[in-house]
């Protein structure tokens, strides 16, 4: 028997991981994280949320405890995101949270509670190889979420464990139902946790830095048009960029907030064949050579090669990275490692 | 989570709540079971259930130095903190209060175009600061008698003397919620207008609480309705709660003078114990200051979010700064306010006693405490 800490998001996937470690005869307790003080709708951290957890812990009798990591969660996620649009970078806030908070601080803590296991509803698995524990794409591959958790190393995953990896969404609802969980029925989480619907993303940006508006040329420079807020322009964006005439065939595919320019083009323009990056995890040691690679969280994979500078070579030319987000490597089922696009 | 093996857990979060003494369960039951009736109610099952209230208006009113037609029976000290301030501060009134309030004065006082007063290091308030927020604008000054987190007691005189030379049409409101139990609230209140009370901090049930008022204050009701409490509270009176109160606060008098010494002696022994067991622990208020029941430490290198969870597993209960709506813990505004670093007040715990503690907890805390810090110090 472990003493096992489960995160629980008040979300239907960490319910079911709870329920399936005290199902194993471990001693469980359950955690949610209060994380942003501000309006939200339902996300990871919001008060309905934290009943839901709270709930599904009584209904379980297990401890459920709410740990606040409000600052740490600006310091590390939100001030991050809005430094990073103000930059023209698209961030991925999921992926600083899950590095800097769940991995981080609370698995730090939950070490020094004497705890042996920290278990999250993550649809993704752990599995032991020759060479030590890797991490694993989800079973269910509508769901797997490796891609948010490419910054996990051997050692990291030696104290974690996704319950819910093995199964589909639809098993993880059932099982649920089953137990008469408070959560089996609840809608998957979307978007960013601390960004409501109502207000957006321009609004929550426009709250917290100033926005510009900027020139729209054409790849020889001559200028086609204006945009509101250069900050919030991601690459291969086309809609909004108000061009008229032929606008749906026209992409971002450059962007310089200093200069205030956005550079737009066709479709053809935004293919590249190679991705430069920065600020690598592997798994345990870098990586040369084949591998597929995934660009966004429910996108697919695609073939390439990692060069000896640790960038990213395609086999077939692909659309531009837009700078900021993350690049995973995989082999096979298997995260080898990941890096974020400059 | 497996717990220390305990008889009962060690008890130290009396500050936010105490067990129901049994003498208030005997004197409240009969109006939960046979005198049922409601009081506003013109029959003999209403009267019998009327004359229980009466009974304990007379109680209160004696006990805490108010005539029977000043008390104003609520559902405890949120409710008497609001009312207390909205009723009395119109939407262009000023209303005063130091930082380190409780939430129920500090919003509402923030709602009225709210001015602050600053507190020093010890938690005592700024008086030369409060006399520069004091003018013609201001309605109501609130200024608590013991802080519900660092167990601070609060001098009212002083406070009442710059109100009556610079803001004479003033009101002086106390939240007295802690101070009950500590403080002859006769003596200690006789300066103020209106003083707020909740019954489960000294062994009647949650639910339950009282507003004082002077009879020259004119308060405007916020709940709206039967016009119970002479207008200044609607709502269908919680007999069994203001039978408990009454009794709850009988009993008090009764025990407050030998409680005040031995649980001030208890918390001595508590707060001495456990600075000289842990390094890097120390009280935020000295013991001349403090409440008897009321034991603030702080503890470098620690989280005490984390700490709580550890002494939990001991089996002892106990309690940061306040909670928010979600049960996490908020870093403490009463500790930030006192000029305190916030690295340093994550580290903070309260402990706090009543009249059910008991010597042994002191024992076990003191001997439990210092394992728990050092476990969280000791791995990073």
């Amino acid at each position: 028997m472990s003493r096992v800490l489960v995160a629980m998001s008040g979300g239907v996937d960490s319910a079911v991981s709870a329920a399936l470690m005290k199902e194993q005869g471990h001693d469980v307790t359950g955690v949610t994280l209060k994380l942003w003080g501000g309006p939200q709708d339902q996300g990871c951290c919001s008060v309905s949320d934290v009943d839901d957890a709270r709930r599904v812990a009584q209904q379980l009798e297990i401890d459920h405890f709410v740990f606040n990591y409000g600052e740490e969660f600006d310091q590390h996620v939100v001030g991050p995101y809005v430094k990073a649009h103000a930059a023209g970078l698209t961030p991925n806030p999921c992926i600083e949270c899950n590095r800097h908070i769940k991995f981080d601080a609370l698995v730090s803590r939950a070490k020094k509670l004497g705890f042996d296991v920290v278990a999250t509803g993550h649809h993704a698995r752990i599995i032991k190889t020759d060479k030590g524990l890797r991490l694993a794409r989800g079973l269910d591959e509508s769901k797997d979420q490796s891609y948010v958790l490419y910054m996990l190393t051997a050692q990291d995953l030696s104290m974690l464990e996704f319950p819910v990896g093995e199964m589909t969404k639809s098993e993880v609802r059932a099982l649920a139902r089953r137990q008469g969980l408070r959560s089996a029925t609840k809608p998957d989480s979307q978007d960013v946790c601390f960004i409501t619907a109502s207000e957006g993303r321009a609004r929550f940006l426009s709250d917290r830095l100033d926005l510009h508006t900027a020139d729209i040329v054409d790849l020889e420079g001559n200028e086609i048009g204006t945009i509101d807020a250069v900050e919030l322009v991601t690459i291969g964006q086309r809609r909004g960029l108000n061009l008229g005439g032929n606008s749906d065939r026209t992409y971002a595919v450059q962007v310089d907030v200093p200069s205030r320019r956005v550079v737009a083009g066709s479709a053809q323009d935004l293919l590249s064949e190679d991705v430069q990056l920065t600020d690598h995890v592997w798994v345990d040691e870098p990586h040369i050579g084949p591998v597929q690679v995934q660009i966004s969280a429910h996108g697919n994979q695609a073939s390439a090669c990692l060069t000896s500078d640790g960038n990213v070579h395609w086999v077939d030319a692909r659309r531009k990275v837009a700078p900021g987000q993350a690049v995973v490597f995989y082999c096979d089922d298997l995260v080898i490692g990941g890096a974020t696009a400059t | 989570m497996e717990t220390a093996k305990l008889d009962r857990p060690v008890y130290l979060d009396c500050a936010a709540s105490t067990p129901v003494k049994p003498v208030v369960i005997d004197a409240m039951m009969p109006y939960l079971t046979e005198h049922f009736g409601n009081p506003s109610g013109a029959h003999r099952m209403a009267r019998s259930s009327r004359a229980a209230i009466d009974d304990a208006r007379e109680i209160c009113a004696a006990l805490l130095g108010f005539g029977p037609h000043e008390i104003v029976f609520t559902s405890g000290g949120t409710e008497s903190d609001n009312l207390a301030i909205h009723g009395v501060c119109s939407t262009t009134g000023v209303a005063v209060c130091p930082e380190t309030e409780h939430h129920a004065v500090l919003h509402p006082v923030e709602s009225h175009n709210g001015r602050l007063i600053k507190v020093a290091s010890d938690g005592d308030v700024d008086l030369e600061h409060l006399k520069t927020l004091l003018d013609g604008d201001v309605s109501v000054l609130s200024v608590m008698l013991v802080n519900n987190e660092s167990g601070r007691i609060i001098d009212l005189e002083p406070i009442a003397e710059l109100r009556d030379r610079y803001a004479p049409q003033a009101l002086l409101h106390t939240d007295a919620v802690q101070a009950i139990n500590w403080l002859d609230i006769v003596d200690v209140g006789r300066r103020a207008d209106m003083m707020s009370f909740s019954g489960h901090k000294f062994g009647a049930p949650k639910g339950i609480g009282v507003l004082a008022v002077r009879n020259q204050v004119a308060l405007v009701p916020q709940l709206l309705g039967g016009g119970q409490e002479a207008e200044r509270r609607s709502g269908t009176h919680n007999t069994a709660g203001i039978v408990a109160l009454g009794a709850a606060l009988q009993s008090l008098e009764k025990s407050r003078k030998s409680e005040i010494d031995r649980l001030g002696t208890l918390n001595e022994r508590l707060a001495c114990g456990l600075v000289a067991a842990i390094p890097g622990c120390f009280t935020t208020i000295p013991q001349s200051k403090r409440a008897a029941g009321i034991l603030q430490i702080v503890i470098e290198g620690i989280e005490s979010e984390a700490l709580l969870v550890l002494l939990e597993r001991e089996g002892i209960m106990a309690s940061a700064a306040a909670s928010c709506a979600s049960g996490a813990m908020d870093p403490s505004h009463v500790l930030a306010a006192m000029g305190m670093d916030r690295t340093l007040a994550a580290g903070s715990l309260r402990l706090s006693l009543g009249w059910c503690t008991e010597d042994w907890e002191i024992e076990h805390a003191v001997e439990v405490v210092p394992g728990c810090v050092e476990q969280l110090r000791g791995k990073s």
